[in-house]
């Protein structure tokens, strides 16, 4: 594994141990996540990643390791509260500390923040603060012991939403009691690519080629076919400890690219897991010296782009009779296919081709077990006659706000014309 | 390797009564900080019950080679993070034998103000935000920049995360639990808007103990970059060009400020200030002339203006104190390089005991 992690001689997680609250966790479980350092390529590959190599300049001992893993419970009631929010690009996570002087159980017991909007492209100079509401409170991997992550959403100064905060919208949708009352469940698939530093490329690959064309990757084992496993491993168990409902972990057709699965949540928690898990996984390709790209298309051809694939069902959805549900939500998706396609990410374009397991953008489709359709229906749910639908045309840098309050809206809201939908019903040869 | 490091690590309170007290002061220079240790009988909480000690002053420039012994007195103990167990750290200020404070110890007249019974009555409070930059050790290159090169314009740095955009955040964040183990006051900490860039926050400390707190987190984030293998800078204009400058913003209240009415109090502290715009700029820090241009988040040194969230201004006001008519201000003026002890009792002095 080490050497598959080209540049990289030393690489640890920064995990609890012994963390006062019951955990999961124990020490001897984390500590089999270490990367070994590899003795022999030390000396060449430290000279580059010095920069980022914890390690004393005379070599003797590394005591940095001890202050970062210290375990505070003992000494102070005090802890550190890490609130995370989504920056000016719509795609970028920002995070700074603060100290919090006495335990809390909810979200709403935490302090407002603020923080300077004129450095991220949220606000002008002259009037720069932008106030931080804490909506969803995780355990931290990173710090373990007391000490949280706090997912945020943003506000100016009178209260409003500014322009890019996309969960308050998301969270008005689901309050609205039709939606309530209808249960939304979502199971989100996200991939992402992780690139070597410096130049770009995908991890494991050779620079200046590339490897042998897709089919031995996808849930593949060895060091020719598996490029970054202990990044993915390490982000299942920071994402379990940190209460993100992490459902599974795969390797993907790509080679240096993965998934993982999230759900199922209901409603507006769909949004803020994801948002934490990916906070959880570039926090760690940080420490591996790795990038981490959300793009939906990496390199450009005969290699799979990456999604962001959103399972979905409703109470009606799931119970007999069910199937006839879906093919409805079905019918009332195709209406507004441009919408949704709008909505589901940047450079989606380059992604949704008609190849590589993907529907034309263009074009509206959906299949049983058919893997080249904007929606897909398993094969349990056809035959049991209830379940759920897989909307497949979201890309990786997708904000699962938008998407998951898109879906709930445009299946349990809207209401189509008579017309339009016997039209559609047609078109897409649904008996509804 | 490893018998050395478990000495180091070595827990002595079963072994022993004694305890290890690193003595800390500050050099010739104003910035450099200095160190030494010594054995005690048992564990000491209060200052005033540390011995006196001294140093060789001829060897930090504060002393002639004739008579080169520095008095160091003991002002506040934290728990030393390193050692752990007992031990301690203490900050000391420099005297003559004689007992007059010498040339570069400023936390004497600090102490001074801050006893002032006018001062005293105020409860002064103090937020300080100390900004730092992390360089590559052989080169004096910003650490995580290309040699030879520049990363790409700031933008994505500021609070960021990944790797191509937080560079020795195990530093900041090892350095957050030893403040916070060592007993300091340290409110937060954030990547900053220049990468290699970051802050972090001590307060609110009322008083003198707002200096003593900064020093200590000094000392404690030095040692660390000393392990690290990385160069800890205070310049405030570390890279010219279009990159962020690094200050130590100084957030600041009085009991008057804090209760009803108290913007009216703000307002009227920061004319004074306006009035001695020239005397604080002396005393905020070297070289604070290559920071504050007027671009990159800061006003220009020879101009004073204030503003509610306007971060283009020698002091910003928040919206919350304008909108609850209390609570606190902010001088952005000082550089990171700044003196706590004298910015803290220069703001305490000019807003309550300078009449214009």
């Amino acid at each position: 594994m080490a050497q598959i992690l080209a540049p990289c001689s030393q690489w640890q997680m920064r995990i609890a141990r012994n963390s006062a609250p019951a955990s999961p966790m124990t020490a001897k479980m984390w500590s089999s996540l270490v990367l070994k350092q590899n003795k022999k390529g030390t000396a060449k590959s430290s000279a580059k990643f010095r920069v980022f190599a914890v390690k004393s300049e005379n070599g003797t001992i590394n005591r940095m390791e001890d202050l970062l893993n210290l375990d505070l419970t003992p000494y102070t009631d005090s802890f550190i509260a890490e609130y995370i929010w989504i920056g000016g690009s719509g795609i970028d996570l920002r995070s700074k500390s603060r100290t919090i002087s006495k335990p809390v159980e909810d979200p709403s017991e935490l302090p407002k923040w603020n923080y300077d909007g004129s450095s991220t492209g949220q606000a002008p100079g002259d009037d720069s603060e932008v106030i931080l509401y804490p909506q969803a409170i995780f355990k931290d991997p990173f710090r373990g012991g007391n000490n949280i992550l706090v997912m945020c959403d943003t506000y100016t100064p009178q209260g409003e939403p500014i322009p890019t905060n996309k969960r308050h919208r998301a969270a008005e949708i689901f309050s609205n009691k039709k939606v309530v009352d209808e249960v939304p469940w979502f199971g989100i698939e996200q991939e992402y690519t992780l690139l070597q530093t410096n130049v770009k490329w995908p991890l494991g690959w050779p620079v200046g080629g590339y490897p042998g064309p897709q089919g031995p990757y996808y849930c593949a084992a060895g060091a020719d076919k598996s490029f970054g496993r202990d990044i993915s491993d390490a982000h299942y168990k920071a994402c379990l400890y940190a209460g993100v409902n992490i459902s599974g972990t795969n390797g993907e057709v790509m080679p240096g690219q993965w998934e993982y699965q999230v759900g199922p949540s209901v409603g507006i928690d769909a949004g803020d897991h994801i948002w934490i898990s990916r906070y959880i996984l570039e926090r760690i390709t940080e420490q591996a010296g790795v990038v981490l790209s959300l793009d939906p298309k990496p390199i450009e051809g005969d290699w799979n782009g990456a999604g962001c694939h959103t399972n979905y069902s409703t109470k009606s959805m799931r119970e007999d009779g069910g199937f006839e549900v879906i093919k409805k939500a079905i019918l009332n998706l195709s209406l507004r296919h441009k919408d949704h396609i709008s909505a589901y990410g940047e450079g989606n374009e380059r992604r949704l081709t008609g190849k590589h397991e993907t529907a034309s953008i263009n074009t509206f489709s959906w299949g049983v077990a058919n893997r080249g359709c904007s929606i897909r229906v398993g094969r349990e749910t056809e035959k049991q006659g209830k379940g759920y639908l897989e909307d497949r045309r979201p890309a990786s840098n997708m904000d699962p706000y938008v998407v998951t309050a898109l879906l709930a809206e445009t299946t349990i809201l809207y209401e189509p014309s008579l017309e339009a939908e016997a039209l559609a019903a047609q078109k897409l040869s649904l008996n509804v | 390797m490893s018998l050395l490091s478990d000495l180091v690590n070595l827990n002595l309170s079963d072994s022993t009564e004694k305890i290890i007290a690193e003595y800390i002061w500050i050099g010739g220079s104003g910035m450099d900080i200095r160190s030494k240790a010594r054995t005690l009988s048992g564990p000491v909480s209060d200052p005033a019950k540390l011995p006196k000690w001294n140093y060789d002053g001829s060897s930090t420039g504060q002393a002639p080679g004739e008579d080169s012994e520095v008095i160091l007195y003991p002002q506040a103990i934290f728990r030393d993070p390193f050692r752990r167990g007992n031990n301690i750290l203490v900050i000391c200020d420099t005297y003559t034998p004689a007992g007059v404070p010498i040339p570069t110890n400023k936390r004497c007249a600090a102490a001074k103000i801050f006893s002032h019974p006018d001062v005293v009555a105020e409860i002064p409070w103090y937020g300080l935000e100390q900004e730092y930059t992390l360089l590559q050790k052989d080169v004096k290159w910003p650490l995580g920049w290309p040699l030879g090169g520049y990363p790409g314009p700031q933008g994505p740095y500021y609070c960021g995360i990944g790797v191509d955009k937080a560079f020795g955040r195990d530093i900041v964040d090892a350095h957050y639990k030893a403040c916070l183990y060592a007993g300091i006051n340290i409110s937060g900490i954030n990547g900053e808007v220049m990468p290699g860039q970051w802050e972090f926050q001590v307060g609110p400390s009322v008083g003198i103990s707002s200096g003593d707190e900064l020093w200590a987190a000094r000392y404690i984030l030095e040692r660390i970059t000393e392990v690290a293998g990385v160069v800890l800078s205070f310049d405030p204009k570390p890279i010219q060009g279009d990159w962020n400058g690094a200050g130590a913003h100084t957030n600041y209240s009085t009991k008057s400020m804090r209760n009803e009415g108290g913007y009216e109090i703000i307002k009227k502290a920061i004319e004074k200030l306006g009035l001695r715009h020239k005397e604080h700029i002396a005393a905020y820090g070297e070289g604070n002339e290559r920071r504050l241009t007027g671009r990159h988040e800061t006003a220009d040194i020879n101009t004073f203006k204030w503003g509610v969230a306007n971060r283009g201004a020698s002091i910003r006001v928040g919206r919350d104190t304008e909108k609850e008519g209390k609570g606190y201000f902010e001088d952005r003026r000082p550089a990171s390089n700044m003196d706590p002890y004298i910015v803290t009792s220069m703001i305490a002095e000019t807003t309550i005991l300078w009449k214009p």
